[in-house]
């Protein structure tokens, strides 16, 4: 498996670190319901068969944080972007 | 046909015309008291052990595949009990207990070997780790020997003892662990549920769960609907799917682990022995070949194939702790999907829809737990209450924070 880095170009995935789901939020610790939701940030998922929006890490390379989106059933990549902490989606409320 | 030393030599005597198949192919009747997903392992204990234990015989086994065809038939066979936690260590004795008498109660030969689990540890912190986990052992009635150096060297005087960067120091050896073949494991429960009246229906994949207010009433499939007043999951990998179908979302993230086998060559490795400075372990199989695997790769997966990157981590764990594996060449691997759970210990729980019982998180220890993990769930579904034994494995325990976290990993699957 290859990982197109959009700074550094296709690389070996033996470069990369897998943090896992990117579609989970953390939710604001200050919300009334701030118990259930980190339940769900910390410990559910959708893990589904098919396509994964998920977090790789370019480690021994740039470093940068990337969102990668893959097939889980065939491992192909459809896309991959860099991520900056604007689209990592701060907290909920939508403040910076 | 019951199997014995003199129906064996009446069907060879008769030019083994006379066999008859282990168990019916059937179809899918219109309903069945309980409905077990899945026909791995896990799955077939349950039916054999809900027919056996509980009286319950209206049952069908739901396949989609043929059975044994998924994690039954990719694991690498180690059977063990050597927990450290709490809520594991029972489970797994138990289990172990029930391959002891596994091959009489089945009338099956599944092939059960205790040869012995050996761990290498590499260093004082490690032995001292070691010292701890064989004691909590001991304190459950489980088998364990803190083992020096010499005393490792007498057993497998083949390793790199001397390694600079990992010299052997010791080992924690449980004797009564070992190997069990996995295919005879399968086949033993599917003959001896069908021959209690469960029936096993293959190639038949669910593609929906029926509910009405808030209670399961069947599932649908690629050969119909089917009735069922309970329904239980054993599906491993693909327990995020099936879950999502009756509107659930799991702890669990579906990951692939590689497994390899050497050319035959002739006995050398006689017990299952674990590196203790990186994830390698390995065993010989009565046919010769080396099997041995080790991480998971990492990232999730539903493609039952890995990639180069953990083949090669796996053979320098080997390289390390037995440079003679270097001479032989690897002649078949493959990959199984894991269901990791976020704690690195299984489910055996009620679900929130009434009726649906799940039975997951396995990670990459399923194979050694299927007698356990088939007779807890059972008792579960027969009885709507949490075997002994079992009582840990609850799906709530990810919000009551009672995590059974064996490796102190903390909730990233591929850590554990």
């Amino acid at each position: 498996m290859r990982i197109a880095c959009p700074h550094c170009g296709v690389r070996d995935v033996r470069e990369f670190a897998y943090l896992g789901d990117a579609t989970v939020t953390r939710p604001d610790p200050g919300a009334p319901d701030a118990l259930a939701r980190f339940i769900d940030y910390v410990y559910l998922r959708d893990n589904p068969a098919g396509a994964h929006h998920e977090l790789w890490y370019h480690a021994a390379g740039c470093q940068a944080w990337l969102k990668v989106t893959r097939d889980t059933r065939t491992h192909d990549i459809a896309g991959v972007e860099s991520l900056n902490e604007r689209s990592l989606g701060g907290p909920e409320d939508g403040t910076p | 046909m019951r199997y014995s030393a003199l129906a064996l030599a009446w069907n060879a005597v008769t030019g083994n015309r006379n066999w008859t198949p282990a168990w019916r192919d059937a179809a899918p009747r219109e309903s069945y008291d309980v409905l077990v997903i899945g026909g791995g392992g896990h799955g077939l204990a349950t039916a054999y052990y809900l027919a056996k234990e509980h009286g319950i015989a209206n049952v069908a086994v739901l396949e989609k595949s043929w059975i044994g065809s998924g994690n039954a038939g990719r694991n690498t066979t180690i059977i063990r009990s050597n927990y450290l936690m709490q809520g594991n260590i029972p489970f797994y004795e138990w289990s172990m207990r029930l391959w002891e008498s596994l091959e009489k109660d089945l009338n099956y030969n599944a092939m059960v070997s205790q040869r012995g689990v050996l761990n290498l540890c590499h260093s004082d912190v490690q032995r001292d780790a070691f010292a701890r986990r064989g004691n909590a052992m001991r304190l459950n009635g489980v088998d364990a020997d803190l083992l020096d150096r010499d005393q490792v060297r007498a057993l497998v005087p083949y390793l790199d003892f001397d390694s600079a960067r990992f010299p052997i120091h010791g080992g924690l050896m449980q004797r009564r662990g070992g190997t069990a073949r996995h295919d005879a494991v399968v086949w033993g429960y599917a003959r001896g549920a069908d021959r209690r009246g469960v029936d096993i229906v293959q190639n038949c994949e669910v593609t929906g769960i029926r509910r009405e207010n808030g209670r399961v009433t069947g599932v649908e499939t690629t050969r119909g609907a089917v009735g069922a007043g309970k329904v239980a999951l054993a599906v491993a990998g693909s327990s995020s799917r099936l879950a999502a179908m009756a509107g659930l979302r799991l702890p669990i993230e579906s990951h692939v682990l590689q497994a390899f086998v050497s050319e035959g060559i002739k006995p050398l490795v006689h017990h299952v022995v674990t590196f203790g400075a990186g994830h390698f372990y390995i065993s010989q199989s009565d046919k010769g070949g080396l099997v041995f695997g080790g991480d998971i790769d990492g990232y999730n997966s539903y493609a039952q194939r890995g990639n180069l990157p953990t083949v090669e981590d796996v053979c320098e764990g080997g390289m390390a702790m037995m440079p003679l594996i270097g001479r032989l060449r690897i002649v078949r691997s493959w990959g199984g999907l894991m269901d990791m759970s976020m704690d690195g210990s299984p489910i055996i729980d009620r679900t929130p829809v009434q009726g649906l019982y799940l039975n997951t998180g396995w990670c990459y220890g399923g194979f050694k737990a299927t007698p356990a993990s088939g007779w807890c769930f059972a008792h579960l579904i027969a009885r709507d209450e949490p075997h002994p034994v079992a009582a840990a494995y609850r799906l709530d325990r990810f919000t009551t924070g009672a995590l059974i976290d064996e490796r102190g990993a903390g909730a990233q699957p591929n850590l554990h």
